[in-house]
């Protein structure tokens, strides 16, 4: 009987105890935990993976970015479903949390292009081509490529797929679809698949290092071209 | 006889003031009382827009506010919502009150054209003609937006206006909300914003092939145009509330999410949208209505029989613990439980066990955060399998967690899984 009445306080107890709720942390890391299991693991981001990282990235470009899935401008239908209904403020909230993560960058990956290639590609990135009106990538993304604060992200760190999707979708209207003018958009149509292949493949192949620059190295008429991607609402903190 | 004269001077002062006084009496108190009803109708009206969630068929994803433009497919054809703003050329500008009470309570168009029910003037004909007038005096008040939609894309023959007048002569049912006299004034209130304002029949009830609802009462059905299915609001194994508190109904209409269930899907835009901003009262009104129409059969569930399981079975659910451990328990706990008002508990969850399965097999797809409302400002959210476990293992982890903890339902296929996928909302 002893023993009867003890098994069943151990049964009781032992049930109760599987059924106590889960303990949640009350912290915005665990509030954005559903973007790890694509985003956040180290291994998922590698060279070949689609997922592009989000964390170290500009706190206003992600913010744009949460912004532009939810509102349907860049479109993408697993982030348009999950931030549907969710504020500017929380995805605000949410991406100052990830920019002010800290990341290892992936090594760089070797790419094999010929060094004719090698050399037009570095003059489009620091020199730019006047003659189509295609300014420097590093006039807005900054002279190491890593990116300017707030809105502007590094080019470098990054798989090379997810750099041909990014391309090929500025060329075909599909990233930033509805908001016009896009400066993206207008340098994608201008440059040559060959270009673009190019890019894709020299870009993974530079260290990433450090910060993303302070915005006063921007020159007024690059913000002025690209007025879109200045025109956050209620960016408070860079 | 200089008494009498400054007598008569100040006599005639007086009227003088008087007649000023008079003046101001009539004009002053009424210049004041007509800017005020003007102003308190059209705060009532904003109200009224919020709760009948007007911009959430009216405004496109990302834009502007009433402009219409936003695309509802369904097997009748592309429509295309209209803008509603105040100008002239492309939204309501020219209309009239009488204009708009045509189309909100019988459903037809300033140039009397019939206006389909996708539009949903089936449950509108309730709304009163001051909550009407209302409505369309705070429309007049909004931001003109000059944007031209494109044309429907409907397919023949439900084109045919002959064919919709013959629909509406069979299913449509006009007529203003009449109070039943046997039932509180709080329980009337919360029929009138459920059947008529909230238009909650236009999802919760089933549509037959012609489109048009299945029965008066929210017995579910499959949300036309989209793939996700409004849960009868009467059944116990649905979304019943008959053996709820009030508080907790009211919470998960007003926050979103209760110790019990989460909005998802479409709900969870209603409540972002709309819900969220009624009054106390309101909300607690249809709480009280909703409670009503539930079943209050609670035994129902512990009735049922779990039959012994086959061999094949419990291999199959086998897989699917396996999955859940691996993907869902951290959140959702060991026994399913979960932790009620964050990461809904999967234990005894209706939402979970109900048939037909697709609310759930969606939840897993896309995932989703529950909405961002005053009750729940910072809510935490769940991310979307669909990229990274196949349909096959989808589809045991789903069949495991309808048959755990308690929980009885029926198994759900890959070919499931498949079927559930598609339509953004």
């Amino acid at each position: 009987m002893r023993l009867l009445i003890l098994s069943g306080i151990l049964f009781f107890t032992s049930v109760a105890a599987a059924d106590a709720p889960v303990e949640v942390a009350d912290t915005i890391a665990e509030r954005v935990k559903s973007c790890m299991l694509c985003h956040g693991d180290q291994d998922k981001t590698g060279l070949d993976a689609y997922y592009p990282r989000i964390t170290g990235k500009p706190a206003g470009y992600l913010f744009n970015q949460l912004r532009n899935f939810r509102d349907g401008r860049r479109y993408y239908q697993p982030m348009a479903i999950l931030l549907e209904n969710l504020t500017d403020e929380y995805l605000q909230e949410m991406a100052e949390y990830f920019a002010a993560q800290p990341y290892n960058y992936p090594l760089p990956r070797p790419h094999a292009l010929p060094s004719a290639t090698v050399q037009e590609i570095q003059v489009l990135v620091d020199s730019g081509d006047a003659t189509r009106d295609l300014p420097a990538c590093s006039a807005c993304h900054g002279a190491d490529l890593m990116g300017v604060k707030p809105f502007i992200p590094g080019l470098l760190g990054l798989p090379s797929a997810y750099l041909a999707a990014q391309f090929g979708g500025w060329r075909n209207g599909g990233v930033m679809r509805g908001q016009v003018p896009n400066c993206m958009s207008e340098i994608a149509r201008k440059l040559s698949q060959e270009e673009v292949n190019a890019l894709a493949l020299w870009l993974p192949a530079q260290a990433a290092s450090g910060e993303p620059a302070e915005q006063d190295v921007l020159a007024p008429e690059m913000v002025e071209r690209c007025q879109s991607i200045f025109s956050a609402r209620r960016m408070t903190k860079p | 006889m200089s008494i009498s004269i400054s007598a008569k001077y100040i006599g005639r002062l007086q009227l003088v003031v008087l007649f000023i006084g008079w003046l101001f009496g009539i004009l002053f108190p009424a210049v004041v009382w007509a800017k005020d009803t003007v102003e308190t109708k059209q705060q009532r009206g904003a109200y009224l827009t919020r709760v009948a969630n007007c911009a959430g068929c009216h405004t496109a994803r990302g834009g502007q506010d009433f402009a219409g433009g936003r695309i509802l497919n369904t097997p009748f054809g592309e429509f295309v919502v209209s803008n509603i703003t105040p100008d002239a050329e492309t939204g309501l500008g020219r209309w009239s009150e009488e204009d708009f009470w045509q189309a909100l309570h019988h459903g037809k168009s300033k140039d009397g054209r019939y206006l389909y029910p996708v539009f949903p003037y089936t449950e509108y004909t309730r709304i009163s003609r001051q909550d009407a007038d209302a409505i369309f005096s705070y429309l007049r008040s909004v931001t003109p937006v000059r944007q031209i939609n494109p044309e429907h894309k409907i397919h023949s023959p439900y084109d045919n206006q002959f064919l919709l007048f013959l629909w509406r002569t069979w299913y449509f049912k006009e007529g203003v909300y009449q109070p039943d006299s046997t039932k509180s004034q709080e329980w009337n209130r919360g029929a009138y914003l459920v059947e008529g304002l909230g238009h909650c029949n236009a999802c919760h009830t089933a549509r037959n092939v012609w489109g048009a609802s299945k029965d008066d009462r929210p017995l579910g059905g499959e949300i036309v145009g989209s793939r996700w299915y409004a849960p009868s609001l009467v059944s116990v194994q649905q979304a019943g509330v008959g053996h709820w508190p009030i508080e907790e109904i009211v919470e998960l209409l007003s926050t979103g999410i209760n110790q019990h269930a989460v909005t998802s899907g479409p709900m969870a835009t209603i409540v972002r949208q709309s819900l969220q901003y009624l009054t106390a009262e309101d909300q607690r009104a249809m709480a009280v209505y909703l409670k009503s129409l539930g079943e209050q059969d609670k035994d129902q569930q512990s009735k049922r029989k779990i039959p012994p399981m086959p061999e094949v079975v419990r291999q199959y659910l086998a897989r699917g613990e396996s999955i859940y451990e691996k993907h869902c328990q951290d959140c959702h706990g060991k026994s399913g439980q979960g932790a009620p008002g964050i990461y809904p508990p999967l234990a005894g969850n209706r939402a979970v066990t109900m048939n037909p399965p697709q609310n759930v097999i969606r939840s897993v797809l896309y995932g989703g955060y529950s909405p961002v409302t005053a009750g729940n400002p910072r809510p935490y959210g769940m991310p979307p399998y669909q990229h990274i476990i196949r349909d096959v293992e989808i589809s045991q982890v789903i069949s495991y967690i309808r048959n755990a903890w308690g929980n009885f339902g029926s198994l759900v296929s890959p070919d499931e899984i498949d079927q559930s996928r598609g339509s953004e909302h």
